[in-house]
């Protein structure tokens, strides 16, 4: 299937346009949230809280004993706000870190979760199958529906953080500020959470609770790393966190046999793999390339500093010098004296080098940073 | 009970305790979660070595599930090393990705392959005493207890022969590079003894739930001791009560083990969290309100003794002037008249020799001490507590 065909049938197969506008949609959410969970150093919030989503789930089905997913979805929606305000509970009152506050939720909510699933699979009630789908996810289940719902509340987060932009960004870096400016901290606080469950109960029907965190922050950090400002990366994470969804549902569409959370979530992982190295201010790539320029900067300086402490010694700075009084030097090579002849610091004839003014000035001024050498 | 309750519960028992020890050290670190990754990244692992051998019960799984768990560790301190994400940003993208390679190897093979995820991440702790093994034709009791059994024995004999180096790393690193230990080497060990414990414990209780079983009873034991030795005894304790008391509630409730021992695991933590004492939910927000009628009463009583005039000390000011609310001006005044520290005489407040005595000194530590000593003061002159 060439990607032209794809596209086409992207257009009038039903089931194809739902899934991949679902996982667009919630890409694109868990981008523009996720930034806000990785900037607040909550990256494995969306772990906890989509484990700790499950009892809601179970209970809810308990209550209701029916599967409409909007109940189920609001219950774990509870479940996972009970688990979030618990964990800031344990952080603030206790002396327990929050890497142990979010493991112990994740844990212990997911551990009750699962004894009550097992015990509504042993109850006598056929409607209970395919719950544990929320367990690891199954985008093919997606209807439009869920697609609408999804995009309703996608907008109102949307529609919030353009009204609290301000207030979101200011809480973001400097809390303390925000406070002593008179806002209701912990009403944003609460805010910004309540949203970000709610983005992560949304991704559970799709990509399942244990990958669910990787929706969330993937897209966000490999956002983080093409830009400063807060409004680009937040777009960015969106855009990326939508072209995981589309691509990922691609892949997974056009492959027997490949589930569709898991290929997001590789795909995601690829962007923020792109990102690590070839971002050009902070990627491992052009920090590398650095490195080495300013490395050989470093050891043609010291040839100069050398060789000007040669020609220092003589009357006129451009007596000539045997090249091989170099040889013992420790940052010589051939290459770093051609490198000085280009830049017309050194005149090589022969086998004997010997400074220009030029270079006699740079090197004398070389430790010197007030003065500023014009080349 | 029969033979194979015994057995299962001794199994849970032995999971409990070998994940109780290395989790005591994680929680200490900081490092709670790469527990949590290491259990899910272990799945290629598994996978990978059931590709080679084909049997589930191989030891190569093990190994190769331990060595990917070494690896996420590595994974996660490179990407932290570079500097471009945060630790936990670092492991939230390490173990999902290494579980979906997992996760879609298993699909893709799906027709050779008998290995289950929901297996695999929840286990079955009620099957356990039906893979025997059979030493020379005698069977000399169910697999997975000798498995975990072998790991808890080298986990205890680690933990005697490097507790101390194991102490110094784990709360001043500096310090134990200084004395030649090397802290790498000891991080690394810690990781490799968490990773075989999970890999051990995974197909007995599942991934997850060796995550409850690892930091819960560290956490909860962290709440009510300082003391290390005393905390990892703390956290057996819990550890293998819960192992127990969850097996009597799954038998109950006919449901699942391994998620009954993680709801006794987090009952006994709520509870703890609750009402331990000087550290607990309650007691610290009981502290922290005394402290605030406290720190407001000395306030007020600094106010008193800068204002000689009558106006600025009747008792309705305090309202206006101090921006009080009616009800923390009303317990402020309870707390210095029961403490004898003021006389209110026609709505007009004034201290007494006390309070004033005591005013007096607080100025004096407040500049001169920090304000820990405040505290000792209060002994001294207070009757009663805000």
């Amino acid at each position: 299937m060439t990607i032209l065909e794809y596209i086409e049938l992207l257009f009038n197969d039903y089931t194809l346009r739902t899934i991949t506008m679902g996982t667009a949609i919630l890409g694109a959410v868990c981008g523009m949230l996720g930034s806000f969970a990785v900037l607040r150093k909550q990256s494995l919030l969306g772990d906890a809280i989509s484990h700790a989503a499950l009892p809601g789930i179970a209970i809810a089905f308990l209550i209701t004993g029916a599967k409409e997913s909007n109940t189920l979805l609001l219950g774990a929606l509870i479940s996972g706000l009970i688990g979030a305000f618990w964990i800031k509970a344990i952080v603030t009152k206790t002396h327990l870190k929050s890497d142990t506050a979010l493991g112990l939720i994740l844990s212990l909510f997911f551990g009750v979760g699962m004894l009550l699933l097992t015990f509504i699979q042993k109850q006598a009630n056929a409607n209970q199958a395919g719950l544990d789908k929320y367990l690891f996810g199954q985008a093919a289940t997606l209807l439009e529906k869920d697609v609408w719902f999804m995009a309703s509340i996608t907008g109102a987060c949307l529609i919030v953080l353009l009204l609290f932009w301000k207030e979101f960004k200011l809480l973001l870096f400097d809390a303390d500020y925000t406070k002593t400016l008179g806002f209701n901290v912990k009403f944003l606080d609460g805010l910004i959470t309540s949203f970000i469950v709610a983005a992560i109960i949304l991704g559970l029907q799709t990509v399942g609770v244990v990958l669910m965190s990787a929706m969330l922050l993937a897209p966000a950090a490999a956002a983080r790393q093409w830009t400063n400002s807060l409004a680009i990366m937040v777009g960015l994470a969106a855009t990326f966190g939508a072209l995981s969804g589309v691509v990922g549902t691609g892949i997974s569409a056009s492959h027997p046999n490949l589930s569709t959370g898991p290929v997001i979530v590789l795909v995601a992982s690829v962007f923020v793999l792109v990102s690590f190295i070839f971002s050009p201010s902070r990627g491992l790539l052009f920090k590398e390339i650095r490195f080495r320029q300013n490395r050989n900067d470093l050891k043609l300086h010291k040839t100069l500093s050398f060789m000007y402490d040669i020609a220092k010694t003589h009357d006129d700075i451009d007596h000539p010098h045997s090249v091989r009084i170099l040889n013992n030097f420790h940052g010589y090579t051939k290459k770093s004296l051609h490198k000085l002849e280009e830049e017309n610091l050194i005149v090589v004839i022969g086998t004997n080098w010997s400074l220009t003014k030029k270079g006699f000035q740079k090197a004398e001024n070389l430790y010197n940073q007030h003065i500023e050498i014009n080349d | 009970m029969t033979s194979a309750q015994i057995e299962i519960q001794l199994i849970a028992s032995l999971v409990a305790v070998a994940c109780a020890i290395p989790g005591v050290f994680l929680t200490l670190r900081k490092m709670a979660l790469i527990s949590d990754a290491i259990s899910h990244a272990i799945l290629p692992g598994i996978v990978v070595g059931f590709f080679i051998t084909h049997d589930l019960s191989s030891p190569l799984l093990i190994i190769m599930a331990a060595f990917t768990g070494v690896l996420t560790v590595f994974l996660v301190e490179f990407i932290q090393k570079t500097g471009l994400v945060k630790e936990d940003t670092a492991i939230g993208l390490v173990f999902p990705a290494l579980f979906s390679i997992g996760v879609i190897l298993i699909a893709q093979n799906a027709n050779d392959v008998h290995l289950d995820i929901d297996a695999v991440l929840l286990g079955e702790l009620a099957f356990a005493p039906f893979d025997r093994l059979e030493l020379f034709g005698v069977d000399v009791g169910p697999k997975s207890l000798w498995v975990i059994g072998t790991i808890l024995l080298i986990t205890i004999s680690l933990l005697v022969a490097f507790f101390k180096e194991l102490k110094v790393s784990t709360f001043d690193v500096g310090l134990a590079s200084a004395l030649g230990f090397s802290p790498a080497i000891i991080h690394y060990g810690l990781m490799t003894v968490a990773s075989v414990t999970t890999v051990g414990a995974f197909d007995a209780v599942g991934a997850i739930l060796v995550v409850a079983l690892t930091i819960a009873p560290a956490a909860t034991a962290y709440l009510l001791t300082k003391d290390l030795k005393k905390m990892i005894l703390i956290s057996i304790g819990f550890g293998v009560f819960s192992a127990i008391s969850g097996y009597w509630l799954a038998h109950g409730l006919d449901a699942s083990i391994a998620g009954s021992i993680a709801s006794v695991l987090g009952f006994i933590f709520l509870i703890v969290f609750l009402f331990a004492p000087g550290t607990g939910m309650v007691s610290v927000s009981y502290k922290q309100s005394r402290q605030k009628i406290e720190v407001l009463l000395l306030t007020f009583l600094l106010h008193l003794k800068n204002h000689t005039e009558k106006k600025e000390r009747h008792v309705n000011h305090l309202g206006e002037h101090i921006n009080w609310q009616k009800s923390q001006a009303k317990s402020v005044l309870d707390l210095a008249l029961k403490n004898n520290m003021i006389v209110i005489d026609k709505g007009i407040v004034a201290l007494t020799e006390k309070g004033d005595t005591f005013t007096e000194n607080a100025i004096n530590y407040i500049t001169d001490h920090s304000e820990e000593a405040i505290e000792e003061m209060k002994k001294d002159f207070f009757l009663f507590r805000g």
